[in-house]
């Protein structure tokens, strides 16, 4: 069985959960064998840049010691051979660039994406 | 190709990326899939007639199946005069059906 | 009737701050009737849907006391869907990711809810005909 989870949403919650909870689930199932893919789409393409810097929260005496780092749980993703896709027309539209995202990211573009689709058994928005 | 529903709960007004999701729909028909865009909760709202839904139309014009939940139309005051060409008002039991045929089904 | 099926489900959202909950329980209760098998795993704000400690109040505004407003409680949903799947010949089995009930302190819920974890949810798509994520926003 193959899974793919498209993950639109971005920074929900990433500061009180310390990491993307999609990316967690997905480094997760990976740990467990499952065969993924990821899709980065709408907001989530941010995720693919490099610098994206969250220190420093600090409420009283409470101080944030772990921070989220969204391109090391992507680089980590790649590293355990789950293929990690964003869409390139999402990218444009923010004015992201190529230069700026982190290695092994696949670019997808629109009409490629019903392949991608169908070479997966379960399709997971988030 | 495959069978697809697209369970489509945001709407346009509100959410940008539900254009995106109509597009997926039409991109899976146009590549020769067999989909449906079912539109539940404040997904209706661009299914009533006079709304702006030039992507919602676009969908339709692909051949893309457009369906709308009774219940969050009625919820919504869209009576069946109210809905736009194209678009028929269908029973949440249609997703139980669709699914437990092994038609890929996503949510937005 | 219809053929049995197994279903597996993915929820987020907590109880009361989207339609995305109701709209889910209306699913299950549909396929419930139908006798499927149905699994829930429910990630982060979803494992309070079946946190035992909800409780009814009245509502001034609207003019009701607790029995009057009889306020939607969704961990009541749970246990009647349960019932109904039951009932009907199949069954749910409801999974709270365990991490995500620790962090939110949800160590109360209603009797046939287990904890789990995310590698739980990847068997339990394995083993079904289809499942669908209703995530949050």
């Amino acid at each position: 069985m193959k899974a793919l989870q498209i993950i639109e949403a971005a920074y929900r919650g990433t500061l009180e959960e310390q990491d993307d909870t999609i990316i967690w689930l997905t480094h997760s199932m990976r740990d467990t064998g499952a065969d993924l893919s990821v899709l980065l789409t709408g907001n989530a393409v941010n995720y693919v840049l490099k610098g994206q810097d969250a220190s420093g929260l600090e409420f009283g005496r409470w101080t944030q010691v772990n921070p989220p780092n969204l391109e090391r749980e992507l680089e980590n993703l790649i590293a355990k051979d789950v293929p990690v896709y964003v869409m390139r027309d999402e990218i444009d539209r923010r004015g992201l660039g190529e230069a700026f995202t982190i290695e092994g990211i696949k670019l997808l573009n629109w009409e490629d994406l019903p392949k991608l689709l169908d070479a997966h058994d379960h399709i997971w928005h988030w | 190709m495959s069978r697809y529903l697209l369970i489509s709960s945001r709407d346009p007004f509100e959410c940008g990326d539900t254009r995106n999701f109509y597009r997926m729909a039409i991109g899976l028909k146009t590549s020769g899939g067999d989909v449906t865009l079912f539109l539940v909760q404040n997904g209706v709202f661009p299914a009533r007639i006079g709304a702006e839904n030039w992507r919602l139309r676009e969908a339709i014009g692909a051949g893309v199946r457009v369906l709308a939940d009774e219940f969050s139309l009625r919820e919504r005051a869209v009576d069946g005069a109210l809905l736009a060409d194209g678009i028929k008002r269908a029973s949440l039991e249609l997703i139980v059906d669709e699914m437990a045929a092994g038609t890929k089904t996503i949510w937005h | 009737m219809s053929e049995k099926k197994t279903l597996t489900f993915a929820i987020m959202d907590p109880p009361f701050e989207s339609a995305r909950s109701t709209t889910f329980f209306r699913l299950l209760e549909i396929a419930a009737g139908r006798g499927f098998n149905l699994n829930v795993f429910a990630y982060e704000g979803g494992v309070h849907l079946s946190f035992a400690k909800q409780k009814a109040h009245g509502n001034g505004v609207h003019g009701t006391n607790v029995e009057t407003e009889h306020h939607p409680l969704p961990k009541i949903w749970v246990s009647e869907i349960m019932t109904k799947a039951q009932e009907s010949g199949g069954s749910v089995n409801w999974v709270n990711c365990g991490l995500c009930a620790d962090e939110r302190g949800i160590d109360e819920v209603v009797e046939g809810v287990r904890r789990g974890s995310p590698a739980d949810f990847w068997k339990l798509a394995q083993a079904s005909d289809n499942s669908l994520v209703i995530a949050t926003r």
